[in-house]
C-alpha cells in the first residue's frame, strides 16, 4: 500500500504539473524577481499567475499553520514539496524577508494579533517587509544601535538613523531594532514593527560600487509608534533578533539548496580559454575550477550534514556557524573565478562589445564583495566559531 | 542517504577511540620509529586488532569477515589515525584484500580472504614507480611465456612492501605508459625467485619498500581480473584506499587541531592566554571550518564506497584532495603555534607533520587529484 507521503508527493507533482506556468520553469531572469508588496511589480504576467497559485495552498510558506493562510505541512512534506519543485526548475514564487525572517519570529514571539494581522499578508505577498538593524555606528557592532524610541505612556517616539536597509525605499512595513534603555547595552534594545508610511519616516538609497541601489539609509524623525507594535518584551529584542538571525542562516542554508541549475564552469572556461580535447587547455585555470567545484560540493555536503544531524536530534550550532562565512568567502572566490577566464571581456561597464552577460558578471562580481560583508562579517563569523565553539577567550 | 552513524557504527567508534588511546598512544609510535628490528607497527597491537576482527570488518561472511561495511573500516582508520597508530589495515585490508574482493576469482577468495581475516596473511599493494602517484605511468612489463607471465620493473614506495607476505602489483600487459588501459592485476609471492625487496626509512616511520622485479615468473593462475582490463579493479581499489587513508587523516588532523587547542588555552605570554589573541583565534577557526567540510565530505565517500556508487570516483579524489589540503595546513599552523616547543622532538605535533607530508603523496597528492576530479567531470 502507497504511505501517505508518496500519495502527497503524487497529488503535489500533479498540482504542480497544471499550476506551474511553463516560463516560471526556466532559470530566473535579471529583474523578474517578486518582491511583492502593495505597489507589486510583475515584470513577467505568469510571476503574478504563479505566485497566487502557490500563495492560494499556502505553499509561498508551506510550514506555517493553515490558520494564518499557511501550508500546514508537516517537515516530510515540505521536504518532498521542494522536491519536487526543484525537480521542474520552479522559480521561487517570492522573495521576502517576511517569509524568511519577521514571519517565523511572530510565530514565535507575536501576539496573537500582531500574527492574525501580518502572517496572511506576508504568505500572499501583499506586503513587502525590511529590516531596520545596522547604523552608521554600529555594524558590526550592532549592540551598540543609537536609534531612540522614548516610552510616551501609550507609544514610543522614535528617532534615529538606520543604515543598509534593503529596498527600504519599496518596502511597506519595517521591522527596527530601537534603543528603550540608554543605561545598559543588549538589555535596552527593543524590536518594533512599522508601516513605512507612517509620518517621519523617510529613505534615500545608497549607491553601490555595482552601479545599483538596493540599499537605503532610513531615517526616523519624530515617528509615533504605538505600543502594541513591540514584538516581544520591551528591553527584550536583543534575544528576538539573535533569533531572527538563526532565522537567516538556515534561509542560507536552504538556498543552497535552490531550484536553479548551477552555470557550467567547465564549458564557460572552455568558451574563453579554448578547450584540448575535453579538458581546460589551461591547466592553472582547470585546476581553480577543481578547487572551487569541490568547495562548493563539500560546502552543500557539510550543509546537508546539518539538516541530517538536526533531524536526529544531534546538535548543530558548532557546525551551522561556519555556513556563513565559507559560502561568503567562496562566492566571492567564484567570481574572481569569472574575471580570471573572461579577462578584460567581464570588466566592462555597459554598451557595445561586451555580451549581456559579461556585463552582468561585472556588476555581480562587484556585488558579491558585500557578501562578507552583510548580515555578519566573516570576521564576526570567525570570532563567534572562536569563542562559542572552540572555547577561546 | 544519511550520514549520521548507526547504533552500531556509533558503538564501533567510542570502541575503536578507546581501544587505540590506551593500546597505541603516540607514545608507542615514539618506540617504534628507533626499533630497526621492528615491522614497522606492533604485533601485539595487530593481534588485538585481529581479536576485534577489524581485518574482516568489509570481508562478507562467507570469507569469515564481518560484513560490517566500508563505513565501519572508515571509522577505524579515523580512530587509528588519532594516535598515529602503525598497521596493516591500509595495506593489508583494505588495498590488498579489496583488490581480491573486487577483482578476484572465488577460488582466489576462498584461498587469500579467510588467511587476511586470521592474520595469517599480510599483502601489499604495488602501484607506483616513481615519487609521485600516478597509476596510469605504469611500465613494469608483464610479458606472456606460455601460460604464466615474466616480470620485469621496479616499483617504489610500496606501503608496507618490505613485510608484505604477497604482493598485489599492477603490470602492463599492452598499451602504453600514460593510461591505466591495458594493465593487469598479478598476486606475486614476497619470496618469488627474482624478486627483491628494500625497505626504505621515511620521515614518518612508516613502512615503505623498493621492489626490483628480474625476470619473476608468475602462474596464469595468479592474474587477479581481466588481462589487459585491470584498470576497473585498480581504480575502484584505489578509490577505497584513497577514501580509508582520508578517514585515517581525518582522524589525525582531528587529534593535531586538539593538541593545537589545549595548548592555546594553556600557553601563556604577554600575562594572558596565547588563545586570547584575534590573529590566532581566526586561524584556528579556520582550521575548524576545513575539519567540518573534510567530513562532510570523507562521510559521503565512505558511504559512495560501502554502496559502490557511480560518482565513488569523483568523490574519492574529492575527498583525497581535501584532507590534503586541510591535513597540510593543520600540521604546518601546529608547529608554528606550539613555537619553539614545537620544533622539539619531545613535542608530538612534529608527528602529526611528517605523518601528514607522506600521507599526502600517497595514492596521490591535491595536484592528481583535482586534475582527475576535472578529467571526470568532463573538463
Amino acid at each position: 500500500m502507497m504511505s501517505t507521503l508518496e500519495q502527497f508527493r503524487l497529488e503535489t507533482r500533479a498540482w504542480l504539473e497544471d499550476n506551474c506556468p511553463p516560463s516560471m520553469r526556466t532559470p530566473i531572469k535579471p529583474g523578474e524577481e517578486v518582491w511583492g508588496g502593495r505597489n507589486a511589480a510583475f515584470h513577467n504576467p505568469e510571476s503574478k499567475l504563479w505566485l497566487e497559485r502557490m500563495a492560494a495552498k499556502g505553499w509561498t510558506a508551506p510550514t506555517w499553520p493553515s490558520e494564518y493562510g499557511g501550508g500546514g505541512l508537516n517537515k516530510a512534506e515540505a521536504g518532498v514539496l521542494s522536491e519536487e519543485l526543484k525537480r521542474i526548475n520552479a522559480r521561487t514564487p517570492l522573495v521576502s524577508f517576511g517569509l524568511w525572517m519577521i514571519g517565523p519570529v511572530l510565530l514565535e514571539f507575536g501576539t496573537e494579533a500582531q500574527r492574525q494581522e501580518h502572517l496572511p499578508s506576508i504568505i500572499n505577498g501583499e506586503i513587502w517587509w525590511c529590516q531596520g538593524y545596522s547604523e552608521p555606528g554600529a555594524g558590526s557592532d550592532l549592540a551598540g544601535l543609537q536609534t531612540r524610541a522614548e516610552d510616551k505612556g501609550d507609544h514610543f517616539i522614535v528617532n534615529g538613523q538606520k543604515v543598509w536597509t534593503s529596498h527600504a525605499d519599496q518596502a511597506d512595513w519595517i521591522y527596527v531594532l530601537v534603543r528603550t534603555n540608554t543605561e545598559v547595552k543588549h538589555a535596552g534594545i527593543t524590536m518594533l514593527i512599522v508601516d513605512m508610511e507612517t509620518p517621519g519616516i523617510s529613505t534615500s538609497p545608497i549607491k553601490l560600487i555595482s552601479g545599483s541601489s538596493p540599499f537605503c539609509e532610513t531615517f526616523f524623525d519624530n515617528v509615533r509608534v504605538p505600543k502594541d507594535a513591540v514584538v516581544g518584551e520591551i528591553n527584550g529584542g536583543w534575544a528576538v533578533s539573535n533569533r531572527l538571525l538563526q532565522f537567516e542562516r538556515e534561509n542560507i542554508s536552504a538556498d543552497a539548496f535552490a531550484a536553479e541549475k548551477p552555470i557550467d564552469l567547465g564549458e564557460l572556461t572552455k568558451t574563453y580559454l579554448g578547450a584540448r580535447g575535453t579538458e581546460i587547455a589551461d591547466p592553472v585555470a582547470r585546476d581553480q575550477l577543481a578547487r572551487l567545484r569541490m568547495r562548493e560540493q563539500s560546502l552543500q555536503l557539510t550543509i546537508k550534514r546539518i539538516m541530517d544531524e538536526a533531524e536526529a536530534g544531534s546538535s548543530t550550532g558548532a557546525v551551522s556557524s561556519i555556513i556563513k562565512f565559507l559560502g561568503a568567502e567562496l562566492n566571492k572566490d567564484r567570481y574572481e573565478y569569472f574575471l580570471d577566464i573572461m579577462g578584460q571581456q567581464a570588466l566592462g561597464w555597459e554598451g557595445e562589445g561586451f555580451s549581456e552577460s559579461e556585463l552582468m558578471t561585472c556588476r555581480e562580481w562587484l556585488r558579491s564583495k558585500a557578501n562578507s560583508i552583510e548580515g555578519g562579517t566573516t570576521e564576526i563569523n570567525l570570532n563567534v566559531v572562536a569563542k562559542r565553539v572552540l572555547g577561546l577567550k | 542517504m544519511s550520514n549520521i552513524l548507526s547504533e552500531e557504527q556509533v558503538m564501533l567508534r567510542d570502541m575503536a577511540k578507546s581501544f587505540f588511546a590506551e593500546k597505541a598512544p603516540v607514545s608507542l609510535h615514539r618506540e617504534l620509529r628507533h626499533n630497526t628490528d621492528s615491522q614497522g607497527f606492533s604485533a601485539a597491537l595487530w593481534q588485538e586488532m585481529l581479536a576485534m576482527g577489524w581485518a574482516g570488518i568489509d570481508v562478507g561472511e562467507a570469507y569469515d569477515g564481518l560484513g560490517f561495511g566500508f563505513r565501519g573500516l572508515g571509522i577505524v582508520m579515523e580512530e587509528a589515525g588519532r594516535t598515529l597508530a602503525a598497521s596493516p589495515l591500509l595495506s593489508t585490508v583494505v588495498l590488498g584484500a579489496g583488490a581480491i574482493q573486487l577483482g578476484g576469482s572465488d577460488a582466489q577468495k576462498q584461498a587469500l580472504l579467510p588467511e587476511v581475516v586470521a592474520g595469517n596473511l599480510l599483502l601489499a599493494m604495488a602501484i607506483d614507480e616513481g615519487a609521485h602517484h600516478d597509476p596510469g605511468q605504469t611500465c613494469l612489463a608483464a610479458m606472456p611465456e606460455g601460460d604464466s607471465f615474466v616480470l620485469n620493473g621496479s616499483k617504489d614506495f610500496v606501503i608496507d612492501g618490505n613485510i608484505a607476505d604477497k604482493l598485489v602489483v599492477a603490470a602492463r600487459t599492452s598499451g602504453d605508459a600514460g593510461s591505466t588501459a591495458g594493465l593487469t592485476l598479478f598476486l606475486v609471492d614476497a619470496d618469488a625467485e627474482g624478486l627483491t625487496v628494500h625497505a626504505r626509512k621515511m620521515v614518518d616511520s612508516h613502512n615503505t619498500a623498493t621492489l626490483q622485479f628480474s625476470h619473476v615468473m608468475v602462474s596464469g593462475s595468479d592474474v587477479l581480473g581481466q588481462i589487459d582490463a585491470g584498470a576497473e579493479v585498480l581504480e575502484a581499489t584505489l578509490d577505497r584506499g584513497r577514501i580509508a587513508l582520508a578517514a585515517e587523516m581525518l582522524g589525525a588532523m582531528q587529534q593535531a587541531f586538539e593538541n593545537i587547542l589545549d595548548y592555546l588555552k594553556e600557553r601563556k605570554q604577554f600575562g594572558t592566554t596565547i588563545g586570547s589573541f584575534q590573529a590566532l583565534q581566526h586561524r584556528a577557526a579556520m582550521m575548524f571550518s576545513d575539519i567540518e567540510q573534510c567530513k562532510s565530505v570523507v562521510y559521503e565517500a565512505l558511504g559512495a564506497a560501502e554502496d559502490s556508487r557511480d560518482d565513488l570516483p569523483q568523490l574519492a579524489s574529492m575527498a583525497k584532495a581535501m584532507v590534503n589540503h586541510a591535513y597540510h595546513n593543520i600540521s604546518s599552523e601546529g608547529i608554528q603555534m606550539f613555537g619553539g616547543m614545537g620544533m622539539t622532538d619531545e613535542c608530538d605535533m612534529g608527528f602529526y607533520l611528517k605523518r601528514a607530508r607522506v600521507a599526502e603523496q600517497s595514492l596521490g597528492s591535491a595536484s592528481y587529484h583535482q586534475s582527475r576530479f576535472a578529467t571526470l567531470n568532463g573538463f
